[in-house]
């Protein structure tokens, strides 16, 4: 078992491929078809591109507040990959590619940081909870999911996400008591990106690592290269197995970095210094996973050079669709409220109705 | 005298409180190195010392909760909260304990506290960025709950809030953080809590708001002036306490009433106004007293906000059909 030999009370981290694409841990090599190793790092190269333009659309004014992703593609495909279709994703706000991963579109996914309540609609099929903006709150609602299918016999699993910063909140901490208590399928996340916008990991708390934070819940732990693909899938896929075999929660940090800004609002020169961003360059998760796809002979540069062209032309294409939709038609502010509208809001709302009617005349 | 927006006149107003009094601390999320996501505290830490001015790991009852406990033992905290969005998880500390220590030990503790947050819409934001949750605070026994709207304003108010021997909710429009800039004296000056401000005066039409509506409802004057109705505008400042008196003379004085705020309608301010001026003003009334709010929603996001923003246009529809009544 992972959790058992990687003890995070020791700062023992689990890397399967390092930095410079080569497996450290041949025996812990994850067995994955090409087709699915391709397949994670198209979406991981999708997640980057992705962010890359959707920061730009933000300072061409195109696009509002966004939040960045960039350099954390490992820790949130990896994670995804190890998912079965039946299995939920609980995310909060920096988990752009895992969501792409499970299922929600590119044009969802943009909708939303485009100001659209739609882009929190996924698919029927998709299980994934809207983003979560209020931190910590989901890891709450991940449990409650990972009780009632336990209590309904659904043999699903429930994967959540939280910062390094969000550890401090008390939801946080109720969360990994609750699903301890109630043996709930669920593997918590904590993506380390080492800052919480401006405050850095290592005041946010005084423990050695985040994952030890599960000894006291007396659940297992692990820290993992959230940078390695290879090692964050290993992680989640033996916490999956661990809570579908109803052996209960795991807590798995994934140690990575935010080489963008925290938002598009965010100024990171006031607290951080140029080495550190280009320190974390060099472990990038993209690099090291192509080399790796490169070594076993399922890609090529040529190859990469293609699929970047043509992910470039769906993103711009993704987010001019995107911008084709326009602006919310005012019904649908009011009616999502309630199953029906309450008398109240039906006045408010033909009121209102009347009032634009009359100006416009 | 400087000129200064509403950001630099809160950092001009922390900066004076705590040269004055070493008891003031200011601190939150991002709030001492980074110096605000708004910037407010910007420098404090640097002139301080990070026992004055300090950052806080990412927790709101954390952060109010030790609040109650540095005021009980002799500071005087002014904590910021992110986003007014993100007190929540403070609620119970501000309403059970941060409003109550005072009475529960009968006078032997008190909380000398101000929270600070940001509120209010109109950024185009992300979800929790926009609400104006006002009602909230005003509904509980023991808190102040000061909004300005002008950065002389908000150096007095602040200063008052800081000097305060009981709570305070200090709500800052952050729309209008740094629309305009406005003469503030250089030297301490403090606005009284509990005290509107007459605006403007006028003969038609009471109308009270407070924050960025204010300015909504300055411009909506213009143009109902130069079609000859006369508005008496109230900045009510301060949101609990109400001030009675200036809100009951000003409406038997025009005898028509209305309050704009760009919270959600039900059991708004909006509401507790217009019972006060049906009690106290009734027999001067020349039509019904009345309310434009935000709608009973979840404040939309970016492509739906329009709808929710009063906008000048709408204050003006609303006055003229009280006038027409
Ligand atoms: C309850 C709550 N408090 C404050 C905020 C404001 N806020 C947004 S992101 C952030 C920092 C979060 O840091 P971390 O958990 O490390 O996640 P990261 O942003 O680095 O992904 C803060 C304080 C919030 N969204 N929710």
């Amino acid at each position: 078992m992972l959790t058992k030999k990687y003890d995070p009370l020791k700062r023992k981290k689990l890397t399967i491929l390092d930095e410079t694409g080569s497996i450290v841990e041949k025996t812990l090599e994850p067995e994955l078809s090409k087709d699915k190793l391709l397949e994670m790092y198209k979406v991981m190269l999708l997640g980057r591109i992705a962010d890359i333009k959707g920061v730009q659309f933000q300072r061409q004014g195109r696009m509002l507040t966004y939040v960045i992703n960039k350099g954390q593609e490992a820790a949130q495909v990896g994670v995804a990959a190890a998912m079965e279709k039946r299995d939920w994703l609980v995310p909060g706000f920096r988990e752009f590619s895992a969501l792409l991963y499970r299922g929600a579109t590119l044009e969802q996914s943009y909708l939303y940081w485009y100001g659209n309540e739609l882009g929190s609609k996924f698919n029927d099929d998709v299980k994934i909870l809207p983003v979560n903006i209020t931190i910590g709150a989901q890891l709450n609602h991940a449990v409650g999911i990972g009780m009632a299918s336990d209590i309904l016999g659904k043999d699903e699993v429930v994967v959540t996400y939280i910062g390094d910063g969000g550890t401090s909140e008390g939801e946080f901490h109720e969360a990994l008591n609750f699903a301890a208590v109630f043996n709930a399928p669920v593997v918590f996340i904590i993506q380390n990106n080492h800052y919480a916008i401006s405050f850095p990991r290592s005041k946010q708390t005084k423990t050695l690592t985040l994952a030890q934070k599960a000894i006291a819940y007396g659940i297992p732990g692990i820290q993992v290269d959230g940078n390695d693909p290879l090692a964050v899938y290993a992680a989640t896929k033996e916490a999956i197995e661990r809570a579908r075999k109803g052996d209960g929660p795991t807590l798995i940090e994934a140690e990575t970095y935010r080489l963008g800004a925290h938002t598009t609002s965010d100024d990171p020169t006031i607290y951080r210094e140029d080495k550190e961003v280009e320190a974390w360059s060099k472990k990038d998760p993209l690099i090291r996973f192509k080399t790796y796809l490169t070594s076993k002979g399922y890609w090529s540069d040529k190859e990469d050079e293609k699929l970047n062209e043509e992910l470039a032309d769906y993103v711009t294409e993704s987010f001019k669709k995107v911008e084709k939709t326009g602006l919310i038609p005012l019904e649908d502010i009011f009616k999502y409220h309630f199953a029906e509208m309450p008398p109240h809001l039906v006045e408010q709302y033909e009121e209102y109705k009347a009032y634009l009617q009359e100006v416009k005349e | 005298m400087a000129t200064l927006n509403n950001i630099q006149a809160i950092n001009q107003t922390l900066a004076e409180q705590m040269e004055k009094d070493p008891k003031v601390v200011v601190y939150g999320e991002d709030v001492g190195h980074e110096g605000g996501v708004f910037r407010a505290t910007v420098g404090l830490q640097k002139k301080f010392g990070s026992k004055r001015c300090f950052d806080t790991p990412v927790s709101e009852a954390g952060l109010v909760g030790a609040g109650v406990g540095m005021a009980v033992n002799g500071l005087k905290p002014v904590a910021e909260i992110q986003f007014s969005g993100f007190m929540l998880p403070a609620f119970n500390q501000i309403v059970a304990h941060v409003s109550r220590m005072r009475n529960r030990s009968r006078g032997k503790y008190n909380v000398p506290m101000v929270i600070r947050m940001p509120y209010g819409g109109g950024i185009r934001a992300l979800e929790h960025h926009s609400e104006s949750q006002e009602a909230l605070f005003g509904h509980i026994p023991g808190l102040k709950v000061v909004i300005p709207s002008t950065p002389y304003d908000t150096k007095g108010l602040l200063t008052s809030a800081i000097q305060d021997p009981d709570p305070v909710i200090f709500m800052e429009p952050k729309r209008i953080y740094r629309a305009f800039k406005q003469e503030v004296p250089d030297e301490e000056f403090t606005i009284p809590i509990g005290k509107a401000k007459v605006v403007k005066s006028g003969t038609d039409i009471t109308v009270v708001a407070w924050g960025a509506m204010v300015r909504e409802v300055q411009k909506a004057i213009k143009t109902l002036e130069e079609e000859g109705i006369s508005v008496e505008l109230i900045d009510l400042r301060t949101i609990s306490p109400i001030d009675q008196t200036t809100i009951i003379e000003s409406v038997q004085k025009t005898g028509r009433f209305l309050v704009v705020h760009e919270a959600v309608r039900s059991f708004g301010p909006g509401a507790e106004l217009i019972a006060l001026v049906n009690q106290h003003a009734f027999l001067s009334l020349e039509a019904p007293p009345s309310r434009l709010t935000g709608f009973d929603i979840i404040v939309p996001l970016d492509k739906g906000e329009h709808h929710y923003l009063i906008n000048p246009q709408r204050i003006i529809y609303e006055i003229k059909k009280i006038i027409k009544f």
